[in-house]
């Protein structure tokens, strides 16, 4: 049978800190998102090992439902990074300072 | 497939089961490590993929079949498909010195709130006993769903049927969501009219 849970949930916890990391460090948009990725994906795993710890299947409906989320960010937040790089032509985070006083 | 999920417990994890996860488990960090350190978005894309994989991988090994595959179409066919067709499109595919550092001490701040974090999860893994609450709230992984001989059962069975009575309402919000957004990234992508942007040029232009 599968490993314990905690080596799952040891491994979740690593992918969602590594996507933090890339979500607060990196500059282009792009990637940033892509690190949002890893978070979700991460928490998926979780919610996966929690749905065989407990015997649950509400864990992996969870997950479904996380993923049809994740595609409709995508897509909207691309939108967005294309009509920005239309007016800006960049996706550097750091570029986009319209706003500054 | 397995029916015996009440000795999960009981049961040692096999040779097998070990290497599967020692070896996803390298590629997942290994993945994820690409994405945050790539200079190149392309790149970065890719390493998302191997990242995807692994946990698709892990997705099988703890019964969760239906996911893994979706996991695959959805997110390695369709979303890291539209990142690249983005980075592409837009032709930022060049590489960018990951190793400049426009706010000082911002990396250092990021580590370090990061691995307060992460000890904190850890810590929480080692100490608590965090599996708690009732078991089985909304249903079992696999088994049949109806009393019947030669009712389907398995995860995807399960999965289905409650996807489709307990998280009807969910479902269906969803359907809305993904609706609303094919709406929203098609009124973003699409170009305004000549006039409105000659306009805007003129507004904008000093």
């Amino acid at each position: 049978m599968s490993l314990s849970a905690g080596w799952y949930l040891g491994l979740a916890a690593l992918v969602f800190s590594i996507g933090a990391i890339g979500l607060l460090v990196r500059r282009n948009v792009l990637i940033m998102f892509m690190c949002i990725e890893l978070m979700l994906n991460a928490a998926n795993l979780t919610f996966v090992t929690f749905a065989r710890v407990l015997n649950d299947i509400g864990g992996q409906a969870i997950v479904f439902f996380v993923l049809v989320v994740a595609a409709a960010e995508v897509v909207v937040g691309l939108g967005i990074v294309v009509t920005n790089f239309r007016r800006r032509s960049t996706t550097v985070a750091d570029d986009l300072h319209s706003l500054k006083g | 497939m397995l029916h015996l999920s009440l000795a999960v417990a009981s049961t040692r994890p096999t040779w097998p089961d070990i290497l599967v996860f020692a070896a996803s488990a390298a590629v997942i960090l290994v993945g994820a490590v690409g994405v945050v350190t790539s200079a190149n978005p392309v790149h970065a894309a890719l390493s998302l993929v191997m990242t995807l994989f692994g946990v698709a991988v892990l997705f099988i090994e703890q019964e969760a079949d239906f996911l893994a595959a979706v996991q695959i179409i959805v997110y390695a066919g369709a979303i890291v498909v539209l990142f690249l067709f983005v980075i592409m499109f837009l032709g930022v595919d060049r590489r960018e010195d990951v190793n400049v550092e426009p706010l000082a001490g911002q990396r250092t701040l990021a580590f370090v709130m990061v691995g307060i974090t992460l000890a904190g999860i850890i810590a929480m893994l080692a100490t608590s006993h965090w599996v708690t609450g009732a078991h089985q709230v909304v249903g079992p992984i696999s088994g049949p769903i109806t009393k019947a001989t030669g009712a389907p059962s398995g995860e995807v069975a399960q999965l289905g049927k409650q996807l489709f009575t307990t998280y009807l309402f969910a479902f269906e919000a969803t359907a809305a969501l993904l609706v609303i957004a094919v709406v929203g990234a098609v009124v973003l992508a699409r170009r305004p009219a000549v006039s409105e942007r000659d306009e805007h040029e003129q507004g904008v232009s000093p």
